[in-house]
């Protein structure tokens, strides 16, 4: 499609390095989150999914 | 440690719940009353204001922005505190933000039928309530990061993660989206032209789904499904990474929404990718959701917060497996400008949006009112006849849409369409629409029951009161990591710095796709013969985006051999340059109209706009009688030109200086065009001598709104004529 437009991507510098500096941003973002995620310890992660479950201040438990 | 006394505000929570249940009945009225107009397109016949084209965005903002909104707001306000073990930060950014929330409602339930719209959905608010929305929406944010700061809990739990990205992420796309010049009080073109406007538009319009309708959401689902399960989470390391994948990859799918549109490959490409690749944090979420609830399932039988719960969530799982496969290119051909983007939407804003809703209120209502539910029966009795109203709704619409995207494509052997008239194609799917408006009014009965039993369940209640509650405060640790500590964990408890990483995230995808937006304007190829509008031209187009036209027809013929066979050549990029806003479009419920200049009378065009019905049989398109009667307001047209020419539509000095005699000149022509017609020449000189035997008032046809809007239909896609000759009419420099 597009016969009016062509080589838009040619006209940009360096065009070479940005699918190479995105799949960087990627890979270091989802290394960087799935390292924090398995290393983690499994108290810190039970005490954190237990606050809404805290302190049950609601005045009225009975539905 | 020292104790600390407070009170959580539950009062704000009441006034935000209040709202919710009001606007929601609003909002779902307006669209059963489009729904039925498909049937019966004259219902409102005459009355501007309550025209299809008109009402369809107030259906749309009002569902949006004041049903969920406030059901966000109500949500937010609750969980937040509690999360925090603290007050909001301040009572009245609270109220500011509830009282001024609701003025914008009501500016927008007034300005929206009165024609006042930009066009640009989900944004179609003019630019003083795009102000108001802005400070409102910063005073929610400040009082968020002000409670967090002020908080006496240690770690920030998840729900407050996904509240901090929407009040980020929703901020910087309304500002930009938004960016528009103002001429008047109430009009504004957006600063962007036709291929940038649309990829800003719906890099917008995306991710106001994504961070309006299922960030906050999904935050609320984090704390009120372990709540009322009571039980933790599933798995609070799969909602870390649902997190920050689903914010990070969110913000690219916007260009999805424009395939095979006039919008560079490589722009759609990335949308397509980033689209797919969603499926894996949206899924993550859901099956979190879920799984919440094991070993509980017992409770979701007799329990009906657990029953919208997880309706709710099924329905976000549906939603968002459909989203990846309509970014798919071979999908998103025939799924595209139909009723299956109708159904898509409506699963996610009746199951995952309304459910969720329905069922956080059932279980906050008796809590603050010290009560229980006045009847378990009719929640009960809600959940059914709004499940199946979801279902009766969502099915029909993707049959039609099978059905009509397909008709659409259909051709003879001898390559003539079968279907040549979009009407027929229309009739095919007229049970569908009766269907979708039953399943509607069941949605809505069930929503009314509600309301009901919220009522009676108040009553029985006592007083909201605002609630005491008891923490420590927190003491000071060190802000850098103590020993031990890794850095998410650290992250957790620093407010600030979870803000600018979460703003970081979300900014990578937009600046990416932003920033080329730019570049796209330096490589957009220049046909020499695309012109800016003449001056009556850009009234009528005015006009065009007042009736809310595009809400039911494009302005975008798509590169396939059905739409060039039907509408004639496809979209070029280079068409759209003097397009503030463009006007693509989303939806077909008539045809394309990109190449409808010169391709009827201007007589044919009179007809049809008085009484559609006449010049097309079975058509469903309403009467826009009032173009015909009133006079056309030609004012302003010189700001409008000016305003123009700041944003680089070359318009000459003559050109403005002689924008009223230009005007009449092509209007007259329009005039005597119309004469052709002997039955409009009988009847308009009739009531031409009506007027001055009577002494009553009379406007000459020449300056009524209806001549304006013809000039721009006439003018339309007839800039580039491709078939007629062989002369190069573009070229890269």
């Amino acid at each position: 499609m597009l016969k009016f437009v062509k080589g838009y991507m040619e006209s940009i510098d360096g065009i070479a390095t940005y699918p190479m500096i995105s799949l960087l941003i990627f890979f270091i973002f989802f290394v960087g989150l799935f390292v924090w995620v398995f290393t983690a310890s499994k108290e810190h992660i039970k005490e954190m999914s237990e606050i809404p479950l805290e302190n049950n201040d609601e005045q009225n438990t009975e539905l | 440690m020292e104790v600390q006394q407070f009170y959580y505000d539950n009062k704000i929570v009441k006034k935000f719940i209040y709202a919710t249940m009001l606007w929601g009945i609003v909002g779902m009225s307006v669209g059963l009353l489009l729904a039925f107009m498909f049937m019966f397109p004259n219902l409102t016949d005459g009355i501007s204001w309550l025209s299809f084209g008109r009402l369809r965005p107030l259906h749309t903002n009002a569902v949006i922005f004041a049903f969920v909104g406030n059901a966000i707001f109500a949500g937010v306000y609750y969980s937040t505190q509690r999360l925090l073990k603290a007050r909001m930060f301040n009572d009245f950014l609270s109220n500011f933000n509830f009282w001024g929330w609701q003025l914008i409602i009501v500016a927008a339930a007034i300005t929206l039928p009165l024609g006042y719209s930009t066009s640009k959905e989900y944004a179609e608010l003019e630019w003083p309530i795009d102000i108001a929305i802005a400070l409102v929406w910063v005073a929610f944010g400040v009082n968020l990061i002000g409670t967090m700061i002020k908080r006496r809990q240690r770690h920030l739990y998840v729900a407050i993660w996904f509240y901090v990205a929407t009040f980020v992420t929703v901020a910087v796309l309304h500002i930009f989206n938004s960016l528009e010049l103002p001429v008047s009080a109430l009009k504004s073109y957006s600063v962007y032209a036709g291929v940038q406007d649309a990829l800003v538009q719906w890099w917008y319009g995306h991710n106001a789904v994504a961070f309006f309708l299922t960030t906050p959401f999904l935050g609320l689902m984090y704390y009120f499904v372990p709540k009322a399960a009571n039980r933790p989470v599933y798995s609070y390391k799969l909602s870390i990474v649902h997190f920050w994948s689903l914010i990070f990859i969110y913000i690219w799918a916007g260009p999805h929404h424009l395939l095979y549109s006039a919008l560079p490959d490589w722009a759609q490409n990335l949308g397509v990718a980033f689209s797919i690749m969603l499926i894996a944090p949206s899924w993550g979420g859901m099956i979190n959701g879920l799984l919440t609830l094991r070993g509980a399932w017992d409770k979701v039988r007799t329990d009906p917060v657990l029953k919208f719960m997880v309706v709710a969530i099924t329905g976000y799982g549906m939603a968002t497996f459909e989203g990846p496969l309509l970014s798919l290119k071979n999908v998103n051909a025939i799924a595209h400008f139909s009723d299956w983007i109708i159904a898509h939407v409506h699963v996610g804003a009746l199951a995952w949006n309304g459910f969720l809703t329905f069922g956080m209120i059932y279980w906050l209502v008796p809590k603050m009112f010290k009560t229980k539910l006045a009847s378990t029966g009719l929640a009960n009795f809600h959940f059914w006849i709004g499940t199946l109203g979801i279902i009766l709704y969502a099915l029909p619409m993707y049959v039609a849409g099978f059905t009509q995207a397909l008709m659409w494509k259909d051709f003879n052997p001898d390559g003539t369409l079968v279907y040549g008239n979009f009407l027929e194609t229309v009739n095919e799917i007229m049970p569908m629409y009766w269907m979708r408006a039953i399943g509607g009014s069941m949605y809505i009965i069930g929503a009314l029951v509600m309301v009901y039993n919220v009522v009676v369940t108040i009553r029985s209640g006592q007083k909201v009161e605002d609630e005491l509650a008891e923490a420590a405060a927190l003491t000071r640790v060190s802000s850098k990591r103590t020993s031990g500590e890794t850095f998410h964990t650290w992250l957790e408890r620093k407010p600030i710095q979870l803000t600018i990483l979460a703003t970081v995230a979300i900014l990578i995808g937009g600046i990416i796709q932003i920033i080329p937006t730019i570049l796209v304007k330096s490589n957009i190829p220049t046909i020499t013969s695309v012109k800016p509008y003449t001056p009556l031209e850009l009234e009528g187009r005015d006009l065009y985006i007042r009736e809310g036209c595009v809400g039911c027809h494009s302005q975008m013929v798509r590169p396939f051999r059905s739409e060039v066979e039907r509408y004639g050549e496809y979209a070029k990029a280079g068409e759209f340059v003097y397009d503030h806003p463009f006007l693509w479009g989303s939806k077909r419920t008539g045809p394309d109209l990109l190449r409808v200049g010169g391709k009827y009378s201007d007589n044919w065009h009179f007809n049809h706009m008085y009484d559609p019905q006449s010049t097309s049989s079975g058509s469903i398109m309403p009467s826009y009688s009032w173009l015909i009667n009133d006079e056309h307001d030609r004012t302003n047209i010189r700001t409008k030109m000016e305003a123009m020419l700041t944003l680089g539509v070359p318009y000459t000095d003559e050109e403005i200086a002689n924008a009223d005699a230009l005007m009449d000149a092509q209007a007259t022509k329009i005039e005597k065009n119309l004469y052709a017609d002997p039955d409009f020449a009988s009847s308009y000189e009739a009531s031409k001598k009506y007027a001055a035997e009577n002494g009553t008032e009379f406007v000459e046809m020449r300056d009524r709104e209806i001549v304006s809007i013809i000039a721009y239909l006439q003018r339309l896609g007839t800039d580039i004529k491709i078939k007629e000759t062989d002369e190069l009419i573009s070229e890269n420099k």
